[in-house]
């Protein structure tokens, strides 16, 4: 078995719903990797500093409260403040298509949407370089 | 070491060169139990007590790897509201990642370098399940053994080995139906043994009696038959770690398949 990834899951923000961010993390655990689940209702700064403690390479956030076009950037910004630039973030939840270039473009490498499979999230983090 | 090197250096700690600590100190405690009664809000409690006190705190939390996929759901953080905030915390979540034997050395590592680093108390926390998590958990410098009521009668507990390598009981949910009589169990057994050690109730959910839990901690003696078990399963874990790791091993094991070594010679080989 390869190297697991570590992924922290973290639900930023005030939003109550983590049946998404649950499925995610049982699904990248039955594929092999390491999950780290944060709870509810972390602040950007407290998802930043579990990824330090957990030396994680992928950071996952769910949202579906619409505050992501704030919370998502925050994560990404702190991340490089930190020196913490080789960190892949990754979003899901509810993201409209038009506010989806403004968070590719503050540094969220992918966003999966309701609908996606598992197999589509695993084979973009096989797709990662190790 | 800043937050970010350390995390990185517990990740490649097989690697690093670490200082060992001095043991038989009362700041490296080993925290198991069954699953369910209550370790990571008990944990939660202490650590929010010794920040109080201007500890600095790590947590390790050990959980097992999936057998099948290997991959590992590290839920632990989510019940410590009081770790994610102060800077003098730190918390790791480890997966066992299935090498038998072989957490066991990376982990008193880990600790050696946590303990470098400046950290006061040093918290090893794991599901005290069976025999890997017995090993785990003999890395620390005392071990409290978390219980709770309704988990059937001791004899439970006592199969699990596990009772006889704690220096302290903990009986969690003491608000809960039972707890005193638990409570009662655990201290008849240990007097049936001719041991005896701090059992105390308490509850993580009001708070009730974790000040003498914590009392009891600060001054926990050395307890000699606990120190040798402890250090048996250490002994045990590192011996097992080198069989494994032999350049032989995996000859050996053939032969010993095939019925061409006796099990003496296949030992010596792997001496």
């Amino acid at each position: 078995m390869a190297t697991p990834l570590r992924i922290v899951i973290a639900k930023p923000g005030l939003d109550g719903h983590d049946r998404g961010a649950k499925v995610v993390a049982r699904a990248l655990r039955d594929a092999g990797h390491e999950i780290i689940y944060t709870g509810l209702r972390r602040t950007p700064e407290q998802i930043v500093r579990i990824a330090m403690d957990e030396d994680a390479q992928v950071v996952g956030l769910s949202s579906l409260s619409g505050a992501h076009g704030f919370l998502f950037p925050r994560v990404c910004e702190l991340l490089n403040e930190a020196g913490m630039t080789d960190v892949v973030v990754f979003g899901g939840g509810i993201i409209p298509e038009r506010d989806r270039p403004a968070l590719y473009e503050a540094g969220v490498a992918a966003i999966f949407g309701p609908g996606t499979t598992s197999t589509e999230m695993i084979a973009f983090l096989d797709g990662l370089e190790r | 070491m800043n937050r970010r090197e350390l995390g990185r250096a517990l990740s490649s700690i097989a690697s690093l060169e670490v200082e060992a600590r001095k043991r038989d100190s009362t700041s490296v405690l080993g925290v198991t139990g069954a699953p369910g009664v209550g370790k990571s809000c008990l944990v939660d409690r202490l650590v929010q007590a010794w920040l109080a006190a201007g500890e600095r705190v790590a947590i390790l939390a050990v959980d097992p790897s999936s057998p099948v996929s290997g991959g590992a759901l590290l839920g632990d953080r989510l019940r410590m509201g009081s770790v994610d905030d102060s800077e003098s915390v730190f918390f790791r979540s480890i997966a066992t990642r299935n090498v038998p034997g072989g957490l066991a050395s990376n982990l008193d590592k880990m600790v050696d370098l946590l303990v470098g680093e400046g950290f006061t108390k040093v918290i090893i926390e794991t599901v005290g399940a069976g025999q890997s998590e017995v090993r785990i958990v003999a890395v620390a410098d005392r071990i409290l053994l978390v219980e709770g009521p309704g988990r059937g009668d001791m004899i439970q507990a006592e199969k699990a080995g596990i009772l006889e390598l704690a220096d302290i009981v903990a009986v969690n949910k003491s608000d809960l139906a039972g707890a005193d009589k638990t409570a009662q169990e655990i201290i008849t057994s240990l007097q049936m043994g001719d041991q005896s050690k701090p059992v105390i109730l308490c509850s993580a959910e009001t708070g009730e009696g974790i000040e003498g839990l914590l009392e009891a901690l600060t001054d926990l003696p050395q307890n000699t038959a606990t120190a040798l078990a402890r250090a048996r399963e250490r002994l045990l874990a590192i011996h097992q770690e080198s069989l494994l790791n032999h350049g032989d091993y995996a000859e050996v094991l053939k032969g010993l398949a095939a019925g061409e070594l006796s099990l003496e010679a296949a030992l010596a080989a792997l001496r």
